[in-house]
């Protein structure tokens, strides 16, 4: 049986790592640290291909209806 | 000319509006200064358009969301040629999304087919595949034999082929399915009879009940299979839903396939494309119904229920038991298990939202509410 990809699924964003000066600079810009990110668990299947572990964090380029694209972060858990 | 001024205003604009931008200004071939001016304007014009810091976009939504809800109706209609099945749509399809409801009460698929499938090759074959199928599907005729205790069954070839079987997979499976039965088959006739000696009659009765319902082929749970006609190319509609192991099916396109089943869709997509579904399903209902609610309402809902990774719905045992609050969360449901609980553990509440401090008639911390005089 072929292995199913969820990255190439249409319903999924890319999802990409934030390096670490990134997130210093996604911290500093909002006033925020990790916590307050949103969550996603490392067992998610569209991130299992980047191999992340807890305390990354993702960047994600929706798709928006209203603004064309948008970024959104979430925090690895 | 227009190019430099996007590219100078990326990053202060969304994409989308550039884009407008870019294709009204170019056709009108206008000089830069008024160009400029342009950009400028539609700058002002959307930062004043932003949402403001500290305004009660949930209660908006809940609003927006539910004045149209109110004029929903709550038919169900039928599965396109299939009597018996129905699709939940309308208000108790929104309700049953936005709960998270594990189980729905219409479990859906939308099977797009790989580049020959697609065209219609096989489509019947390729879908009855996919459906459950059970012994009962093929079979022409059951006898009993009482005087010698055996069971003769007998098939349809032809529908065997259709199925994709052959009859030695069709003996495994029957061995499988039924322990302690010897099973012969020659041509179109199956032979079952019980292997232990002491058998008897009501034995023999209930093997043929249990006959009919061996599982042969296809995916559990699917329960009917419509191959229809969209946009030039065919899609397998299914009646329930197994997303992962229809996924993995060859002639399946596993970029496009969805389900109705949010749950599932996260299991095997991740968060992000459950948010995009939840998203998807409710503007179908809605865009069903003939209604218009803007799309940020449904799009802050869908991002608080996938906002901890896992789909919450908008429950007391989802995202309102996430509150950090216990008067907020004893405000919603069931209050006085939530105080009893919190006394017992001895909860404190910093009064940091609204609700609590509507209860205690403070100022709420929303809007002009929300700024606080701090000395440094």
């Amino acid at each position: 049986m072929p292995k199913v990809d969820p990255t190439k699924h249409i319903l999924v964003p890319k999802h990409s790592k934030l390096s670490e000066a990134e997130q210093k600079k996604l911290f500093d810009k909002h006033n925020i640290n990790f916590n307050d990110l949103p969550i996603i668990l490392a067992s998610d299947p569209a991130i299992t291909h980047l191999k992340l572990v807890k305390g990354d964090v993702v960047k994600i380029d929706r798709d928006s209806p209203t603004a064309g694209k948008s970024e959104y972060f979430r925090g690895v858990q | 000319m227009v190019e430099s001024l996007v590219k100078e205003y990326t990053g202060k604009l969304p994409v989308k509006l550039l884009g407008e931008l870019k294709d009204k200004l170019t056709a009108q071939k206008i000089n830069k200064t008024r160009a400029k001016k342009i950009f400028e304007t539609t700058l002002q014009e959307y930062l004043d358009a932003q949402v403001a810091p500290g305004e009660a976009v949930g209660i908006i939504a809940a609003e927006s969301i539910g004045e149209p809800g109110t004029q929903m109706t709550l038919n169900t209609f039928h599965f396109a040629g299939v009597s018996e099945m129905n699709v939940t749509t309308g208000l108790p399809r929104i309700i049953e999304v936005f709960d998270g409801r594990k189980n729905i009460a219409t479990p859906m698929m939308d099977v797009y087919l790989k580049a020959p499938y697609n065209k219609g090759k096989d489509i019947r074959k390729l879908a009855l595949l996919i459906k459950q199928s059970t012994l009962q599907d093929i079979i022409k005729e059951v006898n009993t034999d009482l005087m010698n205790g055996k069971i003769e069954v007998e098939i349809l070839s032809a529908k065997l082929d259709d199925h994709g079987l052959a009859q030695a997979q069709l003996k495994k499976i029957l061995e499988k399915g039924l322990k302690g039965v010897n099973v012969k088959i020659d041509g179109s006739l199956i032979t079952l009879a019980p292997s232990s000696k002491e058998s008897n009659l009501n034995d023999l009765y209930k093997l043929k009940e249990k006959l009919k319902k061996i599982h042969m082929s296809g995916l559990k749970g699917v329960t009917h299979v419509l191959p229809v006609k969209r946009d030039e190319e065919f899609v397998i509609m299914t009646a329930g839903s197994k997303l992962k192991e229809v996924l993995e099916l060859e002639f399946v396109d596993e970029t496009r396939t969805v389900s109705n089943d949010i749950y599932e869709i996260a299991e095997n997509l991740g968060i992000e494309a459950a948010r995009t579904a939840v998203m998807n399903e409710v503007f179908k209902v809605i865009n069903a119904q003939g209604l218009t609610i803007d799309e940020r309402h449904i799009v802050l809902v869908a991002d608080m229920m996938c906002v901890t990774g896992g789909i919450k719905g908008i429950t007391r045992y989802g995202i309102v038991s996430e509150k950090a609050s216990v008067l907020a969360r004893a405000s919603f449901e069931t209050p006085i298990k939530h105080l009893i609980s919190a006394a017992l553990t001895g909860e404190e509440d910093y009064l940091n939202s609204v609700v609590e401090n509507v209860m205690i008639n403070q100022p709420i911390p929303t809007g002009t509410g929300m700024p606080k005089l701090s000395t440094k």
